[in-house]
């Protein structure tokens, strides 16, 4: 077992071939799942066209993100002139609900005093007073995407939720389902709804990121969560949190259970029988309702998978890379069913990664090499050592899987190089057997194709 | 057209950058992007490094936060016909300890670590936009590291802010400079051009040389496409410069002329018109007969053997209609006229680079009442689609999901691509891309011609 963990202390090195991308990003994809809000960046306007279009590559949707558009100017006398003008002329071109401003490393850099200039431009631009403007703080230089995601879920509950809010019209359920696929967004309000509530999912992309085609072009695409819905989310019976990195600090859940008494579940992504089993227990607890018929059978058809394959899996080891949630669920996933996730790696480094994973890992995590901070040189050294049957991670690890002639199971964002990952569905017991039979798959493809004999059943 | 694309504004700051042809009116372009508009170009980090990023025997490091050089790893589809170095994305991912304690330590050990490991012949330091602010002396470091390893290790000063991609392109071209006139010519022959502006997308360049070499003409560097760090070191030996990719390369031509007393040409190698026009130059050039009817050979045996073909695709093509928002004007004017060879209409033109003569000229060859328009957003380039009905989108991976949310065909004609397009065989590849798209079967069902709303039911 290996970790890095003295990150002062550590050597310097080049990072070769990340494996994360910065925050401003995570921020807009949660920006882009609440209905009409565009999505700012405060900084250079490379920021938000590389952002927007390594988001296309991914989601093949529209995803217009706005910039401040900084000049050498601005970057010395500050960007208050430029963001001023940008606001307002975002809202004329839009005509947005509300803005999400998420800043970059060089508005950090500078000192911008973000809520200063947020309540000025409202006080002067008769036309930005009614938009709400909604700041997240996400210099690139402090964790990556995955971190700009969690964080932006904060400020948009702490920025909306109202203990004056009125209630809502059912039983509803908050999710922050942190950055998982269309499909699996749009299978958690199926499970909140088999369990008799609504949810309010935060962010919900599963439109605005995978809509129809259109007849007119709409300036933001529709779908997303409503703000009056934000509003209420501390009326809500209780808060499903998935990620487990979001049990280290105070998330927007824990701020709601803090602030209105919202109870407050903080689970792992539902991938695996465990995690999915205390999902259920989290949503029959707020729901005061059994698990129903229907989802106790794919329980049941899950289970039964597991023992009709555990001898393909028998000993098999794999490399897993990704944000650090999907890493620890996948491998936690992965020790039930009998491979060895021999190598866990991640871009960022968040804080008890190796705690979080000890705790999920059936079998411990003695023969485990985690790498928090991971680049895809390190995770290319750690498996060449490590020798696993299997990568799972997103596109980015292709090049190593290819040279080291490894199947490469996509998973995770961003994948760039194969088509419908937003309709991949992960999570829950049918998105565990999706992923399982998949899993399963990669390996006898790659056990029939480098078998001379090729036998026709295996 | 709908009431919701028809009611899409231009902003007031924009109005000049629009312009039809027809209705007269002064045009304006070359300045900064509008704050909020959304515009399609990035910043001056992305402009150097796009056209730096074939040189496939350098180290190519980004000093700053991860996300510069993350969202560049292998971009493009720039080939290499020897090393593979560009491909990867090399980064000094710059924490917040470097900002605040500065970024030269963990510069100085990147650079120390990668360039005993991996040989380059030339290093070249991108400064990306926190660098200045944080005061280090990039500069500095690369005269250090230069002398220390015998290799040229250049700074790059593209901070984001900076500018647009054209300011960029200067900074390269400053870069490559420091290199040019520091090999030996002593083997470059009389008969010798470079190629600047050729990326080598898709293998282009090697298209290109071969004609070249066919006539009996040398090609001694090609900026930047399979580009090495020897050839440009002695690019200064050749008699003629032909520049393709004019706003990224014309500074650089202007540089050489001034030094090192190199004339220019400016070229196009997409469309056969502007192929046979471009060897047609090259060849006029050097005032040898032999050449010149090697030259008049190739061209007739080149066209002869594609003419025939595109005819097909031109009896199925013709009378459709065409809008193209493309980086540069130059390219512009070549799709202007390669579609009018396969019988289709440009409707909408426009660029996020152009200059006032690119657009006096695009604006002269193109048809009355087509739309010219200069650093435009997808608002704006949506309502044009739907107002001119085109049947086709010309651009990059940006516009592609404006394209398709509308059920307008799309042809990538960006540097991601992975068909050659240029030259005399690029121009089938180009026809067979318009068509693939254009006499899809899918068009038919979509909102936009099925009649039937999103919902696809009366």
């Amino acid at each position: 077992m290996s970790e890095d963990t003295s990150m002062l202390n550590e050597p310097l090195h080049a990072t070769r071939n990340a494996c994360k991308v910065c925050a401003p990003l995570g921020a807009a994809m949660v920006f882009k799942g609440v209905s009409g809000c565009l999505p700012f960046l405060h900084g250079s306007q490379g920021c938000a066209t590389y952002i927007r279009r390594y988001m296309i590559s991914h989601f093949r949707e529209p995803v217009d993100i706005a910039s401040s558009s900084f000049s050498e100017e601005d970057a010395i006398f500050g960007g208050s002139r430029n963001f001023k003008a940008g606001v307002g002329n975002a809202i004329l071109q839009y005509e947005p609900e509300l803005i999400g401003v998420a800043t970059t490393c060089l508005s950090e850099t500078i000192g911008e005093n973000m809520i200063a200039m947020i309540r000025d431009s409202q006080k002067d631009v008769e036309i930005t007073s009614r938009t709400p403007l909604v700041h997240v703080s996400t210099p690139a230089y402090n964790g990556s995407h995955s971190e700009g995601f969690h964080a932006a879920v904060k400020a948009m509950v702490t920025h909306f939720a109202h203990i004056d809010a009125p209630a809502h019209a059912s039983p509803t359920l908050n999710i922050m389902p942190g950055m998982v696929s269309c499909a699996d967004l749009r299978h958690l309000r199926e499970l909140a709804g088999l369990f008799g509530m609504n949810a309010v999912l935060l962010p919900d992309y599963s439109d605005t990121l995978e809509g129809a085609s259109w007849d007119a072009y709409h300036r933001l695409s529709p779908g997303g969560t409503k703000v009056a819905e934000i509003r209420s989310m501390g009326r809500s019976l209780g808060s499903v949190e998935l990620g487990h990195t979001l049990t280290t600090g105070e998330s927007a859940g824990a701020w709601l259970e803090k602030s209105f008494d919202v109870p407050n579940f903080p689970l792992g992504l539902p991938m695996g029988l465990r995690f999915c089993d205390r999902l259920m227990g989290a949503l029959a607890a707020i729901s005061g309702r059994a698990t129903p018929q229907s989802l106790l059978a794919e329980r049941g058809r899950l289970l039964d998978s597991y023992v009709d394959a555990h001898k393909y899996l028998s000993g098999v080891k794999a490399a897993v890379t990704g944000e650090p949630d999907l890493v620890i669920a996948m491998a936690g996933f992965l020790s039930e069913i009998g491979i060895r996730p021999v190598i866990c790696a991640t871009g960022t480094k968040p804080r008890h990664f190796k705690e979080l994973l000890a705790g999920e890992m059936e079998g411990g995590i003695e023969d485990v090499s985690i790498i928090p901070g991971s680049d895809h040189h390190r995770l290319e050294a750690a498996v060449r050592e490590a020798k696993p049957d299997l990568i799972i991670g997103t596109s980015k690890a292709m090049p190593l899987a290819r040279a080291l002639g490894i199947p490469l199971l996509r998973s995770g964002f961003p994948i760039h190089d194969r088509f419908g990952a937003q309709r991949e569905l992960t999570l829950g017991y049918r998105g565990t057997q999706a992923l399982f039979d998949r899993i399963v798959n990669a390996l006898l493809e790659h056990r029939q194709e480098s078998n001379p004999i090729g036998y026709s059943y295996l | 057209m709908s009431e919701e694309t028809k009611n899409i504004s231009i902003l007031e700051g924009r109005k000049g950058q629009v312009w039809r042809k027809g209705e007269g009116g002064a045009f304006v372009c070359d300045r900064q992007s509008l704050a909020g508009s959304v515009t399609q170009r990035a910043c001056a980090f992305c402009g150097s490094r796009v056209v730096l990023y074939p040189i496939a025997d350098a180290l190519h490091i980004v000093h700053g936060p991860i996300g510069c050089a993350a969202y560049n790893w292998d971009i493009r589809g720039a080939l290499s016909s020897g090393p593979q170095m560009h491909r990867n994305s090399f980064s000094t991912d710059v924490s917040e300890k470097e900002i605040i304690f500065g970024g030269e330590k963990k510069l100085r050990a990147a650079l120390d670590e990668l360039i005993p490991e991996l040989k380059p012949k030339a290093a070249f330091v991108y400064s990306t936009c926190i660098v200045g602010l944080i005061g280090d002396d990039v500069d500095a470091i690369c005269r250090q590291t230069s002398a220390k390893y015998g290799i040229p290790v250049i700074p790059v000063d593209s901070p984001g802010f900076k500018g647009t991609k054209r300011l960029g392109y200067q900074a390269a071209c400053d870069s490559i400079s420091k290199l040019i006139g520091t090999g030996d010519t002593s083997k470059v022959g009389p008969l010798s051009i470079n190629l600047l502006g050729e990326f080598n997308i898709a293998g282009e360049a090697w298209m290109i040389r071969e004609y070249f070499e066919k006539i009996g003409i040398e090609v001694v560097a090609t900026m930047t496409g399979d580009g090495r760090v020897d050839d440009i070191r002695r690019a200064h030996g050749a008699k003629l410069n032909l520049v393709q990719c004019s706003g990224s390369m014309t500074a650089l031509a202007k540089l050489m002329q001034e030094t090192h007393g190199i004339p220019f040409k400016r070229v196009s190698f997409f469309g056969m018109e502007d192929t046979a026009k471009a060897i047609y130059e090259a060849a006029g050039f050097f005032c040898d007969e032999v050449v010149m009817e090697r030259a008049k050979n190739l061209v007739r045996a080149e066209i002869g053997e594609v003419l025939p073909q595109l005819k097909a695709y031109r009896r199925k093509l013709a009378g459709k209609k065409a809008a193209l928002y493309v980086g540069g004007a130059f390219k512009a004017l070549s799709l202007v006229t390669a579609l009018r060879a396969l019988g289709m209409r440009t409707v909408l033109a426009g660029t996020q680079t152009g200059n006032a003569d690119d657009y006096a000229a695009l604006r002269d060859i193109c048809d009355p009442g087509t739309i010219i328009v200069d650093d435009s957003n997808p608002l704006e380039l949506a309502k044009f689609v739907m107002e001119k009905d085109v049947d086709l989108f010309i651009g990059g991976v940006k516009e592609r999901p404006i394209a398709f949310k509308l059920g307008v065909a799309f042809c990538d004609h960006n540097h991601e691509r992975k068909i050659p397009l240029a030259g005399f065989a690029g121009m089938l590849n180009f026809a067979e891309e318009v068509a693939s798209s254009v006499l899809s079967p899918v068009w038919k069902y979509v909102p936009r011609r099925s009649g039937l709303g999103m919902e696809g039911v009366r």
